[in-house]
């Protein structure tokens, strides 16, 4: 037990003098580095600006009050196109998905050594680009578009899907694996009758997780193009028509809401 | 024969359905067949727009095989380095704003009005998005990596602060009462009863979001918030897909050696 000694009493310490001084030249070095970050920033900063920012705030405020509402009706079919985004992006990740965990986990690879880390590569790959960026991508392939943002939801969400679910597939109940063997199945009733319901309800939740994000990154998917509620908020700021960014934002807010209660209905309803 | 058999032994097994009520079963999938018809129906494609970009398609995946470092290298590494520098130090800022709020946040340490004002603070922030907030504040603080470090740090206080209570309102109440019985104060109650039970957690969370915030802040920068954003998205215009492909690279390898460190890390605290 750490003490410190003086007046030939014990005081009980937390940390030995050695963790004590290796303790704060570790929150030394955090602090230099966070300094000289706050440097870097401040540097690339126009300070003026800075300190015009309430007033600037202010005025923003004031042009954007009231939403004009009736610009509502002009925004039902980028809704709808932000849905479809979301929920067929969803549909084909986890089309792509299911193989992609099944060839990444452990027990179920038919090659560690070659095929396992192509689907970690795939999934890796995916995951840490955003979707804004694989819009981006795809509009200068294929154009832009409704389209364009399905396929940027798509192979953004395969990563996400597939690590879950391969992780799910390695933590399963292998003694059912086996029961299923015994009495004779191939290698795909074993696959669909002993794994498969095992990872079912994990499947169903992911699905609605990551449909739930999705619905939140299509809606700003249209900032590069790619269709959805997006376009309309590009072109409303692009004309500082303030108005109608503050109703674009409001109906967002509410439909991500709307979404995120019904995962969290779905959700509730499977497990 | 197997008719026989059945007569014999009864019903045959079945493979169980995964929703149990018939009618609702029926009614999800006709539900689900009549949205994915209207949906289709409404998607317009431009299949030979599609097909004479495939060959640009082709021609990105193959400037995978030999990206190019070189020749926008003072972009890349400026762009790069504004990233890191805004993802590092939007999450020390929003860490430490986020363990106040946390504590307010969690039901079972903070008053009630205490508790609605956190759990407010954390659902502002959960429901806007990072770049629609990057859009607002690059309005308001002009272009550049103030802004992207506003945002950062604003999205990592709902993030952390939301899972930070939660981690609190499970935690054990006997060890933080042993603190409280022994005389402590408020301070001394959080620090010795209540810290080192989620510390584990908060420290897993923090590395896990600095990751999520090195990520988004390559896109913040198509909003004019600073970092490596706006260099990918001028080599995407101008069609330098060997350019475009050194970026990615780099922000996977980053993206990795993040996962990796965070990995140890976690592996160290718990």
């Amino acid at each position: 037990m750490p003490v410190l000694e003086k007046d030939d009493t014990q005081i009980w310490r937390r940390r030995t003098r050695g963790q004590a001084l290796t303790h704060w030249a570790g929150w030394l070095i955090g602090t230099a580095i966070f300094v000289y970050c706050w440097q870097q920033i401040s540097g690339a900063t126009t300070w003026f600006f800075v300190w015009d920012a309430p007033r600037i705030a202010g005025d923003i405020w004031t042009r954007a009050t009231p939403p004009r509402w009736e610009y509502i009706a002009q925004l039902g079919r980028p809704i709808w196109d932000t849905l479809n985004i979301a929920t067929l992006g969803t549909l084909m990740a986890l089309v792509m998905a299911v193989p992609v965990a099944f060839l990444a986990a452990r027990n179920t690879t038919p090659s560690r050594l070659f095929i396992r880390p192509i689907a970690l590569l795939i999934i890796v790959s995916t995951r840490s680009i955003n979707s804004l960026i694989w819009a981006l991508l795809l509009i200068a392939i294929i154009g832009p578009g409704v389209f364009a943002g399905v396929i940027a939801i798509a192979i953004r969400s395969i990563g996400f899907c597939a690590k879950l679910l391969y992780e799910a597939i390695e933590e399963i109940d292998h003694t059912q694996v086996e029961a299923i063997t015994a009495t004779g199945a191939s290698r795909w009733q074993v696959m669909a009758y002993g794994i498969v319901p095992q990872i079912l309800p994990a499947f169903a939740g992911i699905s609605v997780f990551r449909w739930d994000i999705n619905i939140r990154e299509s809606t700003v998917l249209g900032l590069v193009g790619a269709g959805g509620i997006g376009l309309q908020l590009q072109s409303s700021l692009n004309v500082l028509a303030w108005p109608q960014v503050s109703l674009i934002l409001l109906v967002i807010l509410a439909f991500v809401v709307v979404s995120e209660w019904v995962s969290a209905k779905v959700r509730g309803a499977i497990i | 024969m197997s008719n026989e058999l059945h007569d014999l032994l009864g019903k045959g097994w079945k493979k169980q359905p995964f929703i149990k009520r018939t009618w609702l079963r029926w009614t999800i999938y006709a539900g689900f067949v009549a949205y994915l018809i209207a949906a289709f129906s409404t998607i317009e494609v431009n299949w030979s727009r599609v097909y004479e970009g495939l060959d640009r398609g082709a021609a990105f995946v193959m400037a995978f095989t030999r990206p190019d470092f070189v020749s926008r290298a003072g972009d890349i590494w400026t762009g790069m380095a504004e990233s890191i520098v805004m993802t590092v130090a939007a999450s020390v800022v929003g860490i430490a704003i986020s363990i106040p709020i946390g504590l307010g946040a969690a039901r079972n340490i903070a008053p009630l009005p205490v508790y609605l004002i956190c759990r407010g603070i954390v659902a502002i922030s959960r429901a806007l998005q990072e770049i629609i907030v990057a859009i607002l504040l690059v309005a308001i603080f002009g272009f550049g990596p103030l802004a992207g470090f506003l945002t950062l740090s604003f999205a990592t206080i709902g993030f952390l602060s939301k899972l930070l209570a939660e981690d609190i309102e499970s935690m054990d109440r006997v060890q933080a009462e042993a603190i409280r019985a022994s005389g402590a104060r408020w301070m001394q109650w959080i620090n010795y009863g209540v810290q080192p039970q989620v510390m584990p957690r908060l420290i897993g969370l923090s590395m896990y979001r600095l990751d999520i915030n090195f990520r988004e802040s390559a896109i913040l920068g198509l909003v004019g918030a600073g970092g490596i954003g706006a260099t990918l998205n001028t080599a995407f215009d101008r069609y330098e897909y060997d350019t475009a492909a050194a970026i990615l690279i780099l922000i996977i390898v980053i993206v990795m050696a993040l996962e990796y460190l965070s990995g140890i890390i976690r592996a160290r605290v718990q």
